[in-house]
């Protein structure tokens, strides 16, 4: 007996063993390119046909196998039944024939035993072939994350990003395990199941087919009516989420401007929108399971009064009746189920798209096929007529001049939001120039390959990014295979050594993923110390102006300046000592660079810099 | 869970009235097999067809009102559902209202919002399954049986011996599985990890060339995740199948004994057909009920997250007979006032003792950690001080009412917060009733004027959420802005102009001394330029008052100020 035995099985969500309820009529997200994005997922699979073919012929023996069984079933019971009539009938010598009987169990068990050993082989090789294709395609987006500009990742947040190497993949990995085998197996019963039942009566089949356009009109009316209840539902669950984080994460605002009663009453009436859209949603939804079973019942009374009918009259056998009750009961089920599959297939579309945008972006230029190499770079870095802007046609920066000598500080200064960190971009070829070119000792870094070039910088800013590690370990970061040795000295030169070593672990301590465990000042340090330990030629330093203690505010000082000796350094500064004492100051404003030259120079410009600088110091009162 | 059931109270009847509807619908069900079986065994065995005809509408019938009812019962759950939802909602939300930062602290934002959020979500929809599934599973199961029985007492025994051995294939499979769910939840949140350190860091990795570093780190959580996942999918996959089998084999017993109870003639052919009905019945709602389990200790855990934040009390409470404010405006007034974190070994400030008057401009500065912003935190009662007090305006701030004293402060946070809204409507949050005029003018004091007549549609330009749409300055400008349409008589200022530009932040302040009047001001500040020019400067070091006095008094008296200074001013603007 295998009635509904695809029904009840619930599938994977999310990593979870049993996923929530999905409702008909839950709207999907529609795929661009349904057929392109399909046929570009299925090229993923193709190191796996031979694996795939297995369990496409499992499934399809496991599902004949469990679709012969009923009628098997049923001629045991038309032999039962016939002996038993003769039995009451008198007639001589009659008798349930038992040794028949068994002969059919026997086939019978031997049949379920395949049945449900191929639907585990089937589940077994797919779990494979699954979760390996979402492998390699995680790893393929993993790769191309590599090789993509900066310019990408300024563009979208992370969690954007991030959702698509896990959720997205989740939602794939999903589908392939299940709903794939499940829409072989469904369409193979509902072919199997018609064909069963026209061997057993035409008329009785025609009888059943009859109640098909039913349940389609049936499901689709639901899910039409569900819809729009679900979209509502969506709709005011992501406002109500909103509202919550919101008023949660500005609580001390609510509270110091006393709007706790005001956010109440927002919340109580996106509440209520919520209520009425989710029973309505989850109501009309639930009301499929009723009216399919009530059809499906229809079809079960008709066969059960129609067979009946023809058993009297010996046009069909009673064991035929029981295996058609069975396989008329099954056959509303796939229907349901392919409809649900579809839903399903055409979100994972969706996320395969969402991967595949991913992989389709455009890469970093490619690197130089021969490429410069600096044996022993000097720090000499200039930028000849170079032009540049984020936009095509927005240009920021246009026919820029800049010498730096070895040795040499140039200061950026500029309001925030002025794009200081533009020249950090362009230099580090996190962007390309539009036009013009960058030299470092007199080669075009362009025809440098970028992990060279990256090499001959430090770099220390102000979002100072540390992993979930060792102390040890995020120094060591700096370069790859140094010394123990090497690690303290530079946490030494850094002035963080003393801080370091007060921790209960000293250098073995584990900074948590918000790297919340020592203070921003700590972890300005220890920036200071990787750069250190990585020894670059020049140096890129962003002052920090964020809530830092006074001493280790005076400790990075001073772990910059020992750090700036003798190396070319752009430093985006803040602090005034700092810009008066650099070479060269390049001001900037709205992303572009608006004046370059001395301290002095600019001074008596009495430009934008003199601006900037007499407002902020000339009305100071000389304090003594 | 069952703690949380008391909001499903206004739905008692609707419950109930859902278990009796699903009563009915079980029993339509469990009566269409008996009446098949009358018709195989009264009509077909005897020919007789009006016979056949007539169960046929019978069944017809008994089928519909199923229907009918199982309707009706989905209706009822629905609402029952959903409405528990609500209600547990917004009980939620409420509750949180009143906190002080004190419960926020401790529970943390975050897992507050998934509090109200997810979790619930959660709960409700397992409410709806518990509601429709689990009603029906034990009721089918024990009318099954009892049908089962009455079809033939002696066929049961098969299902006496079937039954153990389902539910123990249900239990060892689950037992395997479950637990690698769980591993698979972290390495999922692992493999997260690693690519938003790679997401956030990238622009440290590509200069320090760790490319291939991460690759490694990125491969093994993959693999990782991958082979557990595997894993468990072959040890799920059983499932069915082993189910499966184990039901096909009891209907094979069922129809070889249930011949030969026939051939003794102890029952008839249509009691057998009914039978393997019933049996199959039985069977699927333990499978059902097997689902419920899984789902369960999953909204459990939910439920204890919610009920935790339903537990929490406010620490902070209004007075029962509220003190007046003094006659004294604008004035505030620490008095040998101590303060413990909860839980804390050392005080965040300990022995403050201070006063500020009308007219006056009083910093605070010192390093971080120093206990600054968990001083101001203290004037408008985010937090009880723990020993001495604070008085506004004459009055012990413990026996006012909190919205009374809120109201005199206009507060501005260290974290620009703004709403979702119009520039217009964040401004106004300060003071509901402000007139248009009020508005401009507070922005314009605030330096926010020129920005956002830039912007489309001026004051009526959308904030989008977090304020993602306006930068870092701008949204202080916004945050202080709001606090000035207020006229308050006690403006604080914690660390509010970090994010502007020297040059911004020299007008404000210059603006602010004009607008705000009689008011009593306090600045909490980073930069010596912002507080140089204060009527106090009040100096903290690790929770102690280190000095107080103007900026000259202090350069001369105090050690720590003179770090300060030293630290951020080159050596000829001190001289």
């Amino acid at each position: 007996m295998s009635e509904k035995k695809r029904g009840g099985h619930p599938r994977g969500h999310g990593g979870g063993p049993f996923g929530g309820p999905h409702g008909p009529g839950m709207p999907a997200e529609k795929a661009k390119d349904f057929k392109g994005t399909f046929r570009r997922l299925t090229t993923y699979l193709k190191p796996h046909t031979g694996k795939l073919l297995i369990v496409l012929a499992a499934a399809m023996l496991s599902t004949i196998f469990g679709i012969v069984s009923p009628k098997i079933l049923g001629d045991a019971t038309t032999i039962l039944f016939e002996g038993f009539l003769a039995k009451m009938k008198g007639e001589p010598g009659a008798g349930i024939d038992f040794a028949a009987i068994q002969r059919i169990l026997l086939w019978l068990a031997g049949l379920y035993l395949l049945s449900s050993l191929f639907a585990y082989v089937q589940q077994y090789v797919m779990a494979g072939v699954a979760q390996r294709t979402v492998y390699d395609l995680r790893k393929a987006v993993y790769d191309k994350l590599g090789r993509l500009p900066l310019k990408y990742f300024d563009a979208r947040t992370h969690g954007e990003t991030l959702s698509r190497v896990t959720n997205d993949m989740d939602n794939i990995a999903g589908t392939l395990q299940q709903s794939l085998t499940q829409m072989i197996t469904s369409a193979v019963t509902l072919l199997g199941v018609i064909v069963m039942m026209l061997t057993i009566s035409p008329l009785l089949t025609l009888v059943v087919i009859l109640t098909l356009p039913l349940s389609v009109i049936v499901t689709m009316m639901v899910a039409k009516q569900s819809q729009k209840h679900f979209v509502a539902q969506q709709k005011h669950l992501g406002q109500l989420n909103g509202h919550v984080e919101e008023m949660y994460t500005g609580h001390k605002v609510v509270k110091a401007f006393g709007r706790e009663r005001q956010s109440v009453e927002r919340f109580d009436e996106v509440n209520d929108k919520l209520y009425e859209a989710g029973w309505r949603a989850q109501f009309i939804s639930g009301t499929i399971m009723p009216l399919m079973g009530f059809i499906g019942n229809i079809g079960y009374v008709i066969v059960s009064v129609v067979g009946g009918v023809l058993v009297t009259r010996q046009a069909i056998k009673i064991g035929d009746i029981q295996a058609f009750i069975q396989y008329s009961r099954q056959f509303t089920q796939p229907i349901t189920q392919l409809a649900n599959i579809a839903n399903v297939i055409q979100s994972t579309i969706a996320s395969a798209e969402r991967v595949f945008e991913v992989l389709d972006e455009e890469e970093e230029v490619a690197e130089s096929s021969a490429p410069a190499v600096l044996r022993h770079p000097r720090g000499d870095v200039s930028f000849e007529h170079v032009s540049f802007g984020y936009k095509e046609d927005q240009l920021l920066i246009e026919n820029m001049n800049v010498n730096v000598r070895q040795g040499q500080t140039l200061a950026i200064v500029g309001p925030t939001g002025a794009g200081k960190t533009t020249l950090i971009n362009l230099l580090m070829r996190f962007y390309e120039v539009n036009g013009g070119r960058i030299t470092i000792d007199g080669k075009d870094i362009a025809s440098m390959k970028r992990s060279d070039l990256r090499s001959l910088f430090g770099m220390v800013l102000q979002d100072t990014w540390l992993f979930n590690g060792t102390i040890r370990d995020n120094i060591g970061y700096g370069r790859e295979g140094a010394t123990e040795e090497e690690i303290i000295r530079a946490a030494e030169a850094a002035h963080a050594d003393h801080f370091i070593r007060t921790l209960p672990d000293g250098y073995d301590t584990v900074l948590n993923e918000e790297a919340s465990n020592i203070s921003q000042g700590q972890k300005q340090l220890l920036t200071i110390a990787r750069a250190i330990l990585a020894n670059p030629a020049i140096l890129i330093l962003d002052e920090a102006t964020s809530s830092v203690d006074t001493r280790t505010e005076l400790y990075i000082q001073k772990a910059m300046k020992e750090l700036m000796k003798n190396r070319t350094s752009f430093v985006i500064a803040h602090r005034l000592s700092t810009i008066r004492d650099a070479d060269l100051i390049l001001v900037m404003n709205k992303g572009s660079i608006i004046e370059q030259g001395t301290h002095d120079e600019l001074l008596s410009q009495g430009g934008f810099y003199a601006d900037l600088y007499n407002s902020q110091f000339s009305d100071q009162p000389e304090a003594g | 869970m069952l703690k949380l059931f008391r909001y499903m109270r206004p739905y008692r009847t609707a419950v109930l009235l859902v278990l009796l509807f699903t009563f009915f619908q079980c029993l339509s069900d469990l009566y269409l097999p008996t009446l098949m079986a009358d018709i195989v065994d009264k009509g077909i065995t005897l020919g007789n067809v009006p016979y056949i005809w007539r169960v046929g509408g019978v069944m017809l019938l008994v089928a519909s009102g199923g229907m009918v009812c199982a309707i009706a019962a989905s209706y009822l759950a629905s609402k029952a559902a959903s409405g528990f939802g609500r209600i547990v909602r917004g009980r939620v939300f409420s509750h949180v209202e009143n906190f002080t930062l004190q419960e926020f602290d401790k529970i943390g934002t975050a897992s507050l919002i998934t509090r109200t959020t997810n979790d619930i979500t959660q709960v409700q929809q397992v409410t709806i399954m518990i509601l429709r599934m689990m009603a029906i599973a034990p009721m089918m199961c024990i009318g099954g049986i009892v049908m089962a029985i009455s079809r033939d007492p002696g066929l049961t025994t098969v299902l006496l011996a079937v039954l153990p051995i389902l539910a123990l294939a249900i239990f060892l499979i689950a037992k395997q599985g479950i637990p690698l769910f769980k591993a698979i939840q972290v390495k999922i949140d692992t493999l997260s990890r690693v690519v938003r350190e790679n997401l956030t860091g990238i622009r440290v990795i590509r200069s320090f060339n760790r490319a291939a570093h991460e690759t490694v780190r990125f491969n093994d959580a993959n693999e990782d995740l991958t082979a557990t996942s595997i894993k468990v999918n072959k040890i799920m996959g059983a499932m069915m199948p082993v189910m499966m089998l184990v039901m096909n084999f009891a209907t094979i017993a069922i129809v070889w004994f249930g011949a030969h109870r026939i051939n003794d003639a102890h029952m008839k052919v249509g009691d057998l057909m009914a039978f393997l009905q019933y049996a199959m019945m039985i069977m699927f709602s333990l499978i059902m009920l097997s689902v419920m389990f899984v789902m369960i200790p999953r909204a459990q855990a939910s439920a204890v997250r919610i009920n935790e934040v339903l537990h929490m009390q406010p620490d902070i409470h209004d007075p029962k007979e509220p003190g007046k404010p003094g006659l004294q405006k604008a004035a505030v007034e620490f008095q040998d006032v101590t303060f413990f974190y909860p839980g804390a070994e050392e005080p965040a400030v300990s022995n403050l003792s201070f006063r500020t008057g009308p007219g006056e401009v009083t910093a605070i500065i010192g390093g971080t950690g120093s206990g600054k912003s968990t001083l101001i935190s203290l004037i408008p009662r985010f937090y009880d001080v723990t020993s001495g007090r604070i008085l506004v305006n004459g009055t012990d701030i413990r026996e006012m009412r909190q919205e009374e004293l809120r109201q005199r402060i206009g507060f501005v946070p260290q974290k620009a917060l703004l709403f979702t809204g119009s520039i217009a409507d964040n401004i106004r949050y300060g003071k509901e009733d402000a007139t248009d005029e009020e508005i401009r003018h507070a922005a314009k004091v605030a330096q926010a004027a020129d920005f956002i007549e830039a912007m489309e549609g001026a004051y009526d330009a959308e904030i989008s959420q977090g304020g993602s749409n306006v930068s870092g300055g701008q949204k202080q400008r916004l945050s202080i802005a709001r606090a000035l349409v207020r006229r308050p008589e006690i403006y604080i200022f914690d660390d509010s102009f970090s994010a502007l530009d020297f040059k911004t932040d020299a007008k404000l302040r210059a603006a602010l001394r004009e607008e705000t009047g009689d008011a009593t001001v306090l600045i909490v500040a980073q930069r010596v330029s912002t507080v140089m020019d204060a009527d106090r400067i009040i100096v903290l070091d690790e929770g102690r008052i280190a000095g107080m006095g103007t900026h000259e008094e202090l350069m001369n008296t105090s050690e720590v100020y003179r770090e300060i200074v030293i630290s951020q001013l080159s050596e000829e603007e001190i001289a």
